[in-house]
């Protein structure tokens, strides 16, 4: 155990410092473009506050605010808040951003989750059937689908869905995270589950037919390669060759995928979450560009930054954990 | 009748072509092996020595019933006595006979040395194999290891106990020396001859021509896909004056201890092979009937050649 964790602690520390100033970077360009852009956040501000105001009283909450201050100072000023847990006060919602962030990313992080293990075991499992077929008719079939939907737009395919199962069918709720009239603490785990099963479906039929692909591709290698001629030539079936070699050379990459995939994820959670009007991180990213809610579109550019990170550095750190290759190697 | 007794594996006549798709033009057949003769007895090593393209490895895919799906296989092969089917090459393959491979590669490389050499049978002969290492002079720990951890002298050894292991009568040995110094490569060959003198029998598929000469019984010359000539390696020792085929005399007198004499033109490509005897467009002495005719396999001077002028 020592000794993995010595294996695992410089590059942690190196992907450490790199996090910090690609997180440095973002939060930097992120302020840059705001700065730059026509949003006026003292404007949304007095919009919010739904009361008409005097000059004098807006040039005060300019003044409070360090609104006329040169943009590096606000710059620090802003940095050096954000590192004490100050991220400030969503103008939409009169909320610190920091609450609504942790109240969302729960939501959104079930739906991902949800989406993610969903995509990850039809693309595997629907990867393996077309390397195993190759050039016959299901990996036809399945690699024209996969062709398609990787084609379609997230957010089309969420409401064709919506019209199908919620509308037409009735079988699913057509939006949010629980019924309507029902109070937080009444709702069921299966209310929950029911209402994202849609959107959760949609996010992952967007995500699998690149798995599915990539674990095709892979598996036609292993198949082809040198060393499964040699096994069958020692008298493995096709079955057995799959589960002995082909099995362990896939997973390695299809699992590195499914990690790597969190930017594509979090992408499309915007997208299904406005469809389905479900109340995670994404609506809420949409919410605050649209009603131009700078701190928290600022708070949401910066989790979702670390997110994808996380994402990353789990794909980087689990082929180190998993291939010999590079794990027997290291000192 | 005495010598169809003691033959182990016979191929009679096998051609090998595979299924092109070219663009637009549809499908074509390409011939890459083309009545081959060959004939393996218990106990003795026979060489089969060409140069590249000449298909070599693939006759050991024709063997073991491993060629792609594409491909399709004419002629006969008996083992023991009986046709090898694809049903019995199932059954026999990494059984009765057995695949050393060249190199590493084809091991999976995702998988510890001791397990796969183990191989998927029940049960696991891994006390056996033990046994087997501890005989080839492999550390105890290199069943732990993987592959690419191995040295060139143990990935060799290990590659050969896969085959050991198996008990198997017909070894198959694959271009087991390509890359070797030659000290590796005469420990290499040692191995196979143990084996034939432990009585099985090894087919060594080689382009180390020379290395050939000293440790096979037989060497069996390829040209373009089919053999040309089979005799004692002793003819090929002794020189040109002993050999039967003028491609076998080219091949010797090209070696470099040989004088490093090159014949003009090239080997044919399949898809493009001449009609008639594949090697008259390169050969000193072709007449028109070797440019109609494939001149059939014959016995002269204890050898066999495809030759209509061998003396």
């Amino acid at each position: 155990m020592r000794k993995f964790w010595r294996r695992l602690g410089r590059p942690l520390l190196g992907y450490g410092v790199k996090v910090i100033a690609l997180l440095l970077a973002v939060s930097l360009v992120a302020f840059l473009l705001v700065c730059l852009s026509p949003v006026d956040p003292v404007q949304q501000y007095i919009l919010g506050l739904g009361t008409a105001i005097s000059p004098e009283q807006r040039a005060e909450i300019e003044d409070y605010w360090g609104v006329n201050e040169p943009p590096v100072e606000r710059y620090v000023h802003w940095l050096s808040e954000l590192l004490r847990g100050n991220w400030g006060e969503s103008a939409l919602y009169r909320r610190p951003v920091l609450d609504i962030i942790g109240e969302r990313f729960v939501n959104s992080l079930a739906l991902m989750l949800c989406a993610w293990v969903l995509s990850g075991i039809l693309g595997f499992v629907l990867g393996c059937v077309m390397g195993i077929c190759q050039g016959k008719w299901p990996d036809r079939l399945l690699k024209r689908i996969s062709y398609l939907i990787s084609s379609i737009p997230t957010f089309w395919l969420g409401l064709v869905l919506l019209l199908i199962f919620a509308v037409w069918l009735q079988w699913f709720p057509t939006g949010f995270s629980a019924p309507i009239g029902v109070t937080q603490e009444n709702v069921t785990l299966g209310q929950r589950l029911h209402h994202l099963a849609l959107p959760a479906i949609t996010l992952s039929l967007m995500s699998f037919a690149n798995i599915a692909l990539h674990t095709r591709q892979k598996l036609i290698d292993v198949l082809n390669s040198e060393y499964v001629l040699f096994a069958r030539a020692r008298g493995e079936s096709t079955w057995t060759l799959l589960r002995r070699h082909g099995l362990r050379n896939i997973l390695l990459p299809a699992l590195t995928l499914q990690f790597a995939s969190f930017a594509e994820l979090f992408g499309g959670s915007v997208l299904a979450e406005n469809v389905f009007s479900y109340p995670g991180l994404g609506s809420a990213a949409a919410a605050a560009g649209l009603n131009a809610d700078v701190p928290l579109l600022l708070g949401i550019t910066l989790i979702s930054a670390i997110f994808v990170c996380v994402g990353n550095t789990a794909a980087n750190l689990l082929y180190g954990v998993i291939d010999p290759k590079i794990r027997e190697v290291a000192p | 009748m005495e010598q169809k007794q003691e033959t182990l594996l016979e191929i009679h006549d096998l051609s090998v072509s595979f299924r092109m798709y070219n663009s637009r033009l549809g499908q074509k057949d390409l011939q890459v092996i083309s009545n081959l003769h060959l004939r393996i007895r218990p106990g003795e090593i026979v060489a089969v020595a060409g140069s590249s393209g000449s298909g070599k490895s693939l006759l050991a895919s024709a063997i073991l019933g491993i060629l792609p799906a594409n491909a399709t296989v004419k002629g006969h092969v008996h083992y023991r006595g009986q046709e090898l089917t694809p049903q019995m090459q199932r059954e026999l393959r990494g059984k009765e006979i057995a695949l050393v491979p060249q190199s590493v590669a084809y091991l999976d490389p995702l998988m510890r040395v001791g397990r796969q050499v183990d191989g998927h049978r029940r049960p696991k002969p891994t006390a056996q194999r033990r046994k087997l290492f501890r005989r080839l002079e492999l550390p105890e720990r290199t069943e732990t290891l993987y592959p690419f951890q191995l040295s060139g002298g143990m990935a060799r050894r290990v590659l050969v106990s896969t085959a050991l292991l198996t008990g198997a009568s017909l070894v198959i040995a694959d271009e087991p020396t390509p890359g070797m110094s030659l000290e590796q490569a005469l420990e290499a060959l040692k191995m196979f001859r143990e084996m034939a003198d432990a009585g099985k029998s090894v087919l060594l598929i080689t382009h180390d021509i020379d290395l050939a000469f000293e440790f096979a019984d037989r060497v069996a010359v390829f040209y373009a896909g089919t053999t040309v000539e089979i005799a004692p390696a002793a003819d090929f020792r002794t020189g040109p004056a002993a050999l039967r085929h003028p491609y076998s005399k080219a091949l010797w007198r090209a070696l470099p201890q040989n004088g490093f004499e090159p014949i003009g033109g090239f080997q044919p490509y399949a898809g493009s092979l001449p009609q008639g005897c594949l090697f008259a467009p390169r050969c000193p002495c072709a007449t028109d009937r070797c440019r109609r005719e494939t001149p059939p396999i014959q016995e002269v001077r204890g050898g066999e050649v495809r030759c209509f002028h061998a003396t």
